[in-house]
């Protein structure tokens, strides 16, 4: 088996009393679409919180490419060439495309204007304009702001932003979510596209038959801790749906599971995930 | 919270496509969008005005000596409100520009009478106007560190500094003014002009607004100012350090105000302790007028300049018209809630979509 380009390994993360992640365990691998699915409240968005540097895990152990990495910033992930597409986009909305896409990475001018700080805004806009076409997007005008925008294209440019940036991992927390039918056709165009460019793409989503024909494999969250892991071309919707409601217990997932030896049915005898924090603060 | 998919009422059919979506952008021109601005509008609003004042009374408005008194009055507020537009870009407020104004005005002469004395030179001139900038950098750093680290609400923190600096001003000058500041002060700085024909308060406020402006649009620093007021997650998550961003906006607006306690100390000759109260509101009225959004992430220093202008025109218009010169608060008030109307009503139209 190959090795997995970002593994994370008995990750603690707790909100107060509420224990989101108790000792939960995923690994991504380099060209492969990995979706990440689970019911409401079985710790996804945390758990891509903890992987995109957004929030520090309490406990646990996060590799990349083999090496422990330590991410207290969403700028440490994006440093290892980890991005994220959030669910809520994270666009400034009065800002245009461009601006938007180089978020927190503006050109600036050479020269003695660079130093002071003037921004090369005819640089980013070509910059801008070449990362959305990659993606099939046109917009009506490239300086409108992106708040201005229809949902779908605001969409496309989160989507955009992350793809033009990640190097490694890629995180899509329902990317296809505000999306029409020809829309969401694009934009799994787009996964398999960046999965087959070499980068790891892990794919958020409520929406079984999506997965189904995009992931290469999937693994399931329940109650913060990873439940199974499938290959795709082994499962239909009713075996995701057992997993993820524990419908279909560990046992007889044994079955269906690429890697038997890993299913998390030993995960209820409870890693308590605290003695590995060193990732901790 | 922006999940179009469970609100978007129209069919899925209907919806976006990634190509060429015949939306609300389609086709615009640079002309459109010029016509959408809020400043172009606020813009046309004083020019009508002084053509309006003009007409009237050709003679008395556009006399030298009446040009040259609506800039030199509009200078100190011009100069606050180049901070303020920052400050609102960044989806903050800063209600205590007037009192860290009074509070650098009090330092400086304090500074000035204490080493030099009424005709003393340049020397302890100069150290009271950097102590006057020093002092209103310490409040916009003040407030900065409560905005950003305390994470206090911008209202709250600047209405607590505008009661702690006007209060400190107090203390400091018992609450009378300090009025032996030296001649030369006042001569050169307040009353003096640049060849003879542009005042230096007006100069100094224009350079002020026109490096402002600049660093606003052009700039990193301002480009965050915007990301910032406009999504402050979206920009955290991208990586900007949002907290130092707001520190250093509040310190700006700070240091501004500062200035512009030099620069009314050195036009009134006196600290003016009490006629600066209402500094903060027409400092926000001028921005806001301007076009810049009270939500944040939005606005630019040109629609402040007009926001400044107008009152000013105003003011000195209705005197020259012969009309009761209270009407000005009336008509500012007026347009300043007509244009907080209009901008509310584009978000929402925005937002609706």
């Amino acid at each position: 088996m190959v090795e997995a380009l970002l593994e994370a390994r008995n990750v603690v993360k707790q909100y107060g009393t509420v224990r989101a992640l108790q000792g939960t365990d995923f690994s991504a691998y380099a060209g492969t679409v990995t979706a990440l699915i689970g019911d409401n409240g079985a710790g996804k968005s945390t758990l891509v919180k903890c992987l995109s540097g957004v929030a520090m895990p309490d406990g646990g152990e996060i590799f990349l490419d083999g090496q422990r990495i330590l991410l207290d910033s969403p700028t440490s992930a994006q440093r290892l060439g980890i991005e994220t597409v959030y669910q809520d986009l994270a666009l400034a909305y009065d800002l245009d495309a461009a601006a938007n896409l180089y978020l927190g990475r503006e050109l600036r001018r050479p020269g003695l204007l660079g130093m002071l700080g003037v921004l090369d805004k005819a640089a980013m806009r070509n910059g801008g304009a070449g990362a959305l076409a990659n993606l099939g997007v046109r917009l009506p005008a490239a300086d409108a702001p992106v708040g201005s925008l229809s949902g779908g294209q605001r969409q496309s440019i989160a989507v955009a932003r992350a793809v033009a940036w990640a190097s490694r991992v890629i995180f899509m927390d329902e990317p296809t979510a505000a999306l029409g039918v020809v829309q969401r056709e694009r934009v799994l165009e787009v996964i398999r596209r960046v999965r087959d460019s070499g980068v790891a793409v892990v794919l958020i989503s409520h929406n079984m038959p999506e997965v189904l024909a995009v992931a290469d494999r999937i693994e399931v969250l329940r109650l913060g801790r990873r439940v199974a892991r499938f290959a795709a071309g082994d499962v239909d919707v009713e075996d995701l749906v057992g997993a993820m409601t524990g419908a279909l217990e560990a046992s007889a997932l044994g079955a269906n599971d690429v890697e038997a030896n890993d299913v998390e049915a030993g995960a209820q005898t409870g890693g308590e995930g605290n003695t590995n924090g060193g990732n901790g603060r | 919270m922006d999940r179009p998919a469970e609100t978007d009422p129209r069919p899925v059919a209907a919806r976006a496509d990634l190509e060429g979506e015949p939306e609300a952008g389609a086709g615009e021109t640079l002309l459109s969008r010029t016509l959408r601005a809020n400043s172009l509008w606020i813009f046309l609003v004083l020019v009508v005005l002084v053509l309006g004042f003009s007409v009237a009374r050709p003679q008395a408005f556009l006399s030298p000596f009446n040009i040259q008194s609506i800039f030199t009055n509009a200078a100190t507020l011009l100069v606050v409100s180049v901070g303020m537009t920052y400050v609102i870009v960044s989806a903050g407020i800063d209600l205590s520009v007037g009192s860290v104004l009074v509070f650098s005005g009090v330092v400086a002469a304090k500074t000035m009478t204490g080493i030099g004395g009424q005709d003393s030179g340049w020397g302890p001139i100069v150290i009271g106007l950097v102590v006057g900038l020093l002092g209103g950098l310490a409040w916009g750093i003040t407030n900065g560190i409560l905005v950003a680290k305390a994470h206090i609400p911008p209202l709250i923190v600047t209405l607590g500094t505008l009661g702690m600096a006007l209060g400190s001003a107090q203390i400091i000058t018992g609450g009378t003014d300090v009025r032996n500041v030296p001649v030369q002060l006042t001569a050169v700085l307040g009353q003096g002009r640049l060849l003879g024909v542009i005042p230096w308060l007006v100069v100094i406020a224009v350079v002020v607004t026109i490096v402002g402006g600049l660093v606003l649009a052009t700039t990193r620093f301002g480009r965050y100012t915007y990301a910032i007021g406009s999504n402050t997650e979206a920009a955290r998550r991208a990586g900007i350090a949002v907290d130092r961003h707001l520190l250093k906006v509040y310190a700006l607006s700070g240091l501004l105000a500062g200035l512009a306690g030099d620069l009314s100390l050195a036009y009134f000759t006196t600290t003016t302790i009490g006629g600066h109260t209402t500094d903060n509101l027409s400092a926000i009225a001028a921005v806001v007028l301007g076009g810049t959004s009270l939500f944040g992430g939005v606005g630019t220093m040109f629609g402040t300049v007009v926001g400044v202008f107008i009152p000013a025109v105003l003011g000195s218009g209705f005197v020259i018209i012969g009309v009761q010169p209270f009407w000005q608060s009336v008509a500012v008030g007026a347009v300043l809630v007509a244009a907080v109307f209009v901008d509310q009503w584009r978000r929402r139209a925005r937002e609706n979509r």
